[in-house]
């Protein structure tokens, strides 16, 4: 009895001290008040929409009305034989896109920086980096010109003593390698640039003294600027793989159409698809949370595994 | 000193210049200039495909015919002046609210003796972990009445909290003395945020400004998703409706001439250049702005 009372003390007296110190600061507090109301209806409404996945919502009755289902739209899933076909697509084609995209910009920075003469340097990577700023939207209708029948593609194969003459779009055989060598070359050179910073941190003396003893060019960079890069690799290569089932919706919707579809659709487009065009929200909301959940997964677990073999320390 | 350093350079550089690093030098610089070049064709192909005519035969590098009809029948239409005017407009206006609204909670946060500081970061931490997805999203901006509005190009991006997080870090490393005199003279915390921190954090908020600009620029998702009306529609979501109108056509094995009337190649290539060109020509000017603001963002981490 005693202490309880004592307890519910403190505690009023913690509330009224919090409430005496913000109108002492109010000016502050409004600062992060429209903040705060942002994150709330922007993102913590839309997580809390997430029970839409273990209801059966119809649009003319509300999230909260919606009646529970428990499992059932997870149980639709794992027969849904379009949706493992999005997972495929999706896991292909980030697999592809992944391991380039990873040993790529380390390969490219090295060059990079390697560069002797400054102007030379400065106008690679800005012509490198420079696709990054394009929207999916520009690069898509860039791509799809270029692999038309008579476009720079088959242009570039006739003069090479080909005659081709296809449509290269319409044909889904090669639709994953449209879709990830087309992001690897937006990307990798942008991809340089957090590698670029950590090398021109790199003590020269390093370099120099290695040069002393006679270590050639190649023998440098795998004993020194790779080892001295290990946690930023050792971060992207987290990112990357959890990024296995993350899909590029700008990039589908723009590239997709229905000859490619079968090799075309993405989780992402699929979710979209179901969702918003077919008015199934219900299931579409399950379809995004399963993925989700996945991804957070597959991020522990990898962040776990390079936590053990970089010492113990986390890199994220 | 300097000078010793300066030997010790030169006298490397001549141990540098042996015959296996002037091999690698060489054919670092052919690598990278393929790489270069692996960039550049590409775009050169359709800026050049813009200005051909419609009559010119397959090529790379040159059309045997230029004209400049394909532009004139694009800046005809007035939708792409509707598109343009509504891509400038969210533009402008996102930057300014993302800035406005991002820095005063940076500035706010920065303060160590704010109450409720490390609840307010917490939620904003779960934000960057955990979102609601495409489904849920939609639901709110439909109830919130926003499809179909221009403030759905501007409300839902104005807060980042990653942004803000990169505002704070700038923030914190303003000394503290520079505020004190102003706080002894009786400046309230807004006056002191616009007249001393504002002004001594320029670099910080245009590298931010800058970032928000082009995601607004290249935004198409938000009007895809909540935009049927087409006299809404930045250039990016008109581009993506040519493009697409265009593909469904090719798809379908369609004469191509039915669709000519609205969309033929070379309009189409019109407009991806129109829209691209604000990022083309600025790009270059302001390179240095993004490389440091992407330090700022990794040094966070």
């Amino acid at each position: 009895m005693n202490s309880e009372a004592k307890s519910n003390k403190t505690v009023g007296k913690k509330v009224a001290n919090w409430c005496r110190d913000w109108a002492r600061q109010w000016q502050l507090q409004t600062m992060v008040l429209p903040g705060i109301i942002c994150m709330i209806i922007f993102n913590f409404i839309p997580i809390y929409g997430l029970t839409l996945a273990f209801k059966s919502y119809s649009v003319t009755s509300t999230i909260q009305d919606s009646p529970w289902v428990g499992m059932q739209n997870f149980q639709t899933i794992l027969q849904d034989k379009y949706f493992w076909q999005s997972v495929q697509n999706t896991v292909g084609i980030s697999t592809i896109k992944l391991v380039i995209e990873f040993f790529l910009p380390i390969i490219l920075a090295i060059m990079i920086f390697e560069l002797n003469w400054a102007p030379f340097k400065k106008v690679v990577q800005t012509i490198t980096y420079l696709p990054h700023f394009l929207s999916w939207i520009i690069l898509g209708g860039m791509l799809i010109t270029w692999m038309s029948s008579n476009g720079m593609l088959n242009g570039l194969l006739n003069m090479l003593g080909f005659n081709i003459h296809t449509n290269h779009m319409l044909n889904a055989g090669g639709y994953w390698s449209i879709a990830s060598l087309s992001d690897v070359w937006k990307e990798a050179g942008w991809g340089t640039i957090l590698y670029l910073a950590t090398m021109s941190k790199i003590d020269p003396t390093y370099y120099e003294a290695a040069e002393m003893d006679g270590a050639s060019k190649l023998r440098q960079i795998w004993s020194i600027t790779i080892p001295e890069m290990s946690n930023i690799i050792a971060l992207n290569l987290i990112l990357s793989v959890s990024g296995l089932f993350n899909s590029n919706l700008d990039q589908t919707l723009v590239l997709m159409n229905s000859q490619n579809q079968p090799k075309a659709e993405v989780i992402n487009s699929y979710v979209y698809r179901v969702g918003l065009t077919q008015g199934d929200f219900s299931y579409a909301t399950a379809v995004g949370l399963g993925v989700g959940i996945i991804s957070v997964v597959l991020l522990t677990i990898t962040n776990l595994v390079t936590k053990k073999l970089n010492d113990n320390q986390s890199v994220l | 000193m300097m000078l010793s350093k300066k030997q010790t350079k030169s006298n490397l550089s001549k141990v540098r210049k042996t015959k296996g690093n002037k091999v690698f030098d060489v054919v670092n610089v052919v690598i990278m200039t393929l790489f270069s070049l692996i960039i550049l064709i590409p775009m050169w192909n359709i800026v050049i495909s813009s200005f051909a005519d419609k009559n010119a035969t397959s090529f790379v590098f040159w059309p045997n015919k230029l004209s400049i009809a394909n532009y004139v029948s694009v800046f005809n239409d007035s939708g792409i002046w509707q598109s343009m005017f509504i891509s400038v407009a969210k533009t402008l206006v996102g930057v300014i609210f993302h800035l406005f609204l991002c820095s005063i909670v940076a500035y706010a946060l920065s303060k160590r003796r704010l109450r409720g500081r490390k609840l307010y970061s917490a939620m904003g931490i779960i934000t960057m972990f955990f979102s609601g997805g495409m489904i849920p999203t939609y639901l709110l901006i439909k109830s919130l009445g926003l499809l179909n509005s221009f403030w759905v190009y501007i409300l839902p991006a104005m807060f980042s909290y990653y942004d803000m997080v990169i505002l704070m870090n700038f923030f914190r490393d303003i000394p503290d003395s520079l505020e004190e005199s102003a706080k002894i003279d009786g400046a309230s915390d807004w006056k002191i945020f616009f007249s001393i921190i504002v002004p001594l954090s320029k670099p910080a908020l245009a590298t931010i400004g800058l970032f928000h600009g082009v995601w607004q620029w290249n935004d198409f998702m938000t009007a895809k998703l909540y935009v049927t009306n087409e006299a809404l529609y930045p250039m990016q979501m008109r581009l993506y409706d040519i493009i697409v109108k265009s593909q469904a056509a090719a798809a379908n094995g369609l004469n191509a001439q039915i669709t000519i009337a609205t969309s033929s190649k070379g309009v189409q290539l019109a407009t991806i250049v129109v829209t691209m060109l604000p990022i083309l020509v600025l790009y270059p000017f302001l390179q240095k702005y993004f490389v440091t603001g992407t330090m700022l963002g990794a040094v966070k981490e």
